[in-house]
């Protein structure tokens, strides 16, 4: 209730500090005014120009318009068929069109006065006349208003344009596209070429990519990594016995740190003295254990490679026993260390 | 007074140092007594013995638990019945082996052996169980541009578009330059320490020429615009032109200052 008591003060203070201020800020211009009409000229008054501001007003309005250009093809496009050269062009166009209008507006619409002597510190009377000298030099304007708005149009504009990216960073209500996989018990594994891969064609000391049978392999949780250890050196996590048939294992090829393939295995041809075996990812090193559920060695990445369980059908061909074990692709804020919440 | 103390004292330590330095053998190798005219099993069975059992075991059977070997140097190594031509002459032709320590990574390009005494180990190793013979990659059929894109596909993520080396956790990736096409299909077929072996079903032989054919053309690229930077890629070349932009911007500094004086 006393909380209540105190929002109602609060909002109360704000109505009428806001309609007391108009009346002050109205008193302060015409006292301003009225200061400015006592003086005494120092900078000669300028003809006004109309051609100069409208062209800063047009060049402005191009700005904004390109800026809304940037945004636009932002968001039209896919971000597979971004065409990044026309991303560039009018976000440059927009920001050159901003330089062109100050230039424009520097030289042609501020009258300007030079001072011989050096610049004046201690004198109050001389800072007084230099904050008029500036003052003055914007005389020749018509249209202050109209410029204004074409300038904060154009700042609005490049703002957002600026802003557009953030839109990249994921959906941000419906999250279940992060979850989207072709992968389904009884599907099979096929090679780049589409061609079934059969079990016994899987060789150790060597790695595999393979991607879902009549599935986009462009789609994120498509590619896997097939690789096969001695079923004795395999230590997977509780619950995962059956998931890797003659010590064949499958894990997303999508790197859970920043996305990218996990295209290196790192093999030892001779494991008592050498590193043990591990899928890593070329772009920032991050190294996978795939005896023991891709769990992370080594590098950024913040959980393990999701597992894809396998089976092996009656004619020998490798398919899948389920689903990935964990999202794949790199974490968001629902995965935390490889739990969904 | 100090000065001579010291003068003798640096003089006795580089004498000591130069004893100790004749007194070691040239490499290590130990060599038959008798220099056979050809190469043979036999010279390759004596030189085995003498060089490679005390890692790799009697008759090559391997040693799967480090123990110690000669000179107390601990040794451990793979069992070589049914590594074939391949291996051995793979391993013994780059300088990879012999290895001094057996968890150094093979690396080095010393080749302490001699071509007859290589052939021989070759050929006895060969005699130890069926296995691999040695490539003969046909870079007559082959395509510069398919083993290109095959290079990027399989090599490229360790090696580097340019076959230049670079780095995996716990292994350094070799530059593939100065070896021989022979070399370069080997190495595809064996996978040496940690690179993954690329079988025939995975890399056809028609493929593997086209990519050697194509990392021997990495030797002498072709530098389009005349200046390679080492040809490592992007970052060097962005690290050059950040730096010539920031050389120019010097220049326009330093006359804008003169014009203005």
């Amino acid at each position: 209730m006393s909380r209540m008591r105190q929002w109602l003060l609060a909002l109360a203070t704000l109505a009428w500090g806001r309609r007391r201020r108009p009346a002050v800020a109205e008193q302060r211009e015409r006292e301003r005014e009225a200061e400015h009409a006592a003086a005494e000229r120092i900078v000669p008054a300028g003809p006004p120009d109309r051609r100069a501001e409208n062209l800063v007003v047009a060049l402005l309005v191009l700005a904004a318009l390109c800026a809304a250009g940037f945004i636009f093809v932002y968001a039209f496009f896919s971000p597979a068929e971004m065409p990044n050269q026309l991303l560039g062009v009018s976000i440059a166009a927009s920001l050159g069109l901003v330089a062109l209008a100050l230039a424009v507006f520097a030289r042609r619409l501020i009258v300007t006065e030079e001072l011989e002597d050096d610049y004046p510190r201690e004198h109050p009377e001389e800072q007084r006349e230099i904050a008029q000298l500036v003052g003055e030099s914007a005389s020749r304007l018509t249209r202050r208003k109209l410029l204004l708005g074409a300038a904060g149009a154009t700042g609005g504009a490049l703002g957002l344009a600026g802003l557009a990216p953030v839109l990249s960073l994921g959906p941000l209500w419906d999250t279940s596209p992060l979850f989207a996989s072709p992968w389904r018990r009884g599907r099979r594994l096929v090679d780049q070429e589409g061609r079934p891969m059969l079990a016994d064609e899987v060789e150790e000391e060597t790695f595999y990519t393979a991607f879902p049978e009549g599935a986009d392999p462009d789609e994120l949780a498509s590619p896997i990594v097939v690789v096969r250890l001695a079923p004795s050196a395999i230590r997977l996590p509780a619950g995962r016995g059956t998931w890797a048939p003659r010590g064949i294992l499958a894990y997303s090829k999508i790197c859970t740190h920043a996305g990218c393939a996990v295209a290196l295995y790192r093999k030892p041809r001779f494991p008592v003295v050498e590193p043990k075996p591990a899928l890593v990812c070329p772009c920032h090193y991050s190294t996978f254990d795939p005896a023991t559920g891709a769990s992370v060695i080594f590098g950024p990445a913040g959980r393990p490679l999701p597992q894809l369980p396998l089976m092996i059908d009656a004619s020998g061909h490798l398919r899948a026993a389920g689903r990935y074990s964990g999202p794949v692709g790199p974490a968001w804020w629902g995965v935390r260390s490889g739990e969904v919440k | 007074m100090r000065t001579a103390l010291l003068a003798t004292l640096t003089a006795v330590a580089l004498l000591a140092g130069a004893t100790l330095a004749a007194a070691q053998p040239q490499n290590g190798i130990v060599r038959p007594t008798y220099e056979p005219e050809q190469p043979s099993v036999r010279l390759g069975e004596e030189l085995f013995n003498a060089n490679c059992a005390s890692c790799h075991g009697i008759g090559g059977q391997g040693i799967g638990k480090p123990r110690p070997g000669a000179g107390d140097v601990p040794g451990a190594g793979p069992s070589l019945r049914g590594v074939g031509a391949l291996a051995a002459d793979f391993y013994l032709r780059t300088g990879f082996m012999p290895l001094s320590d057996i968890h150094a990574e093979p690396s080095n390009r010393r080749v302490l052996f001699t071509g007859k005494e290589i052939r021989s180990l070759v050929e006895f190793v060969a005699s130890l169980g069926p296995g691999p013979g040695i490539p003969h990659p046909d870079l007559a059929g082959a395509r510069l541009n398919s083993g290109f894109e095959l290079f990027t596909e399989d090599c490229a993520g360790c090696h580097q578009s340019l076959a230049r080396g670079g780095f995996v956790t716990g292994a350094r990736v070799p530059p593939l330059q100065g070896y021989d096409a022979t070399e370069i299909a080997e190495a595809v077929r064996i996978g040496p320490y940690l690179m993954p072996r690329f079988s025939t079903s995975r890399i056809s032989e028609a493929q593997l020429a086209s990519i050697v054919k194509y990392v021997l053309s990495t030797n002498h690229p072709d530098n389009r615009g005349g200046w390679s930077i080492g040809n490592l890629g992007p970052i060097p070349e962005g690290l050059v032109a950040w730096l010539a932009a920031f050389a120019l911007c010097v220049v326009c500094l330093g006359l804008g200052r003169r014009l203005r004086a």
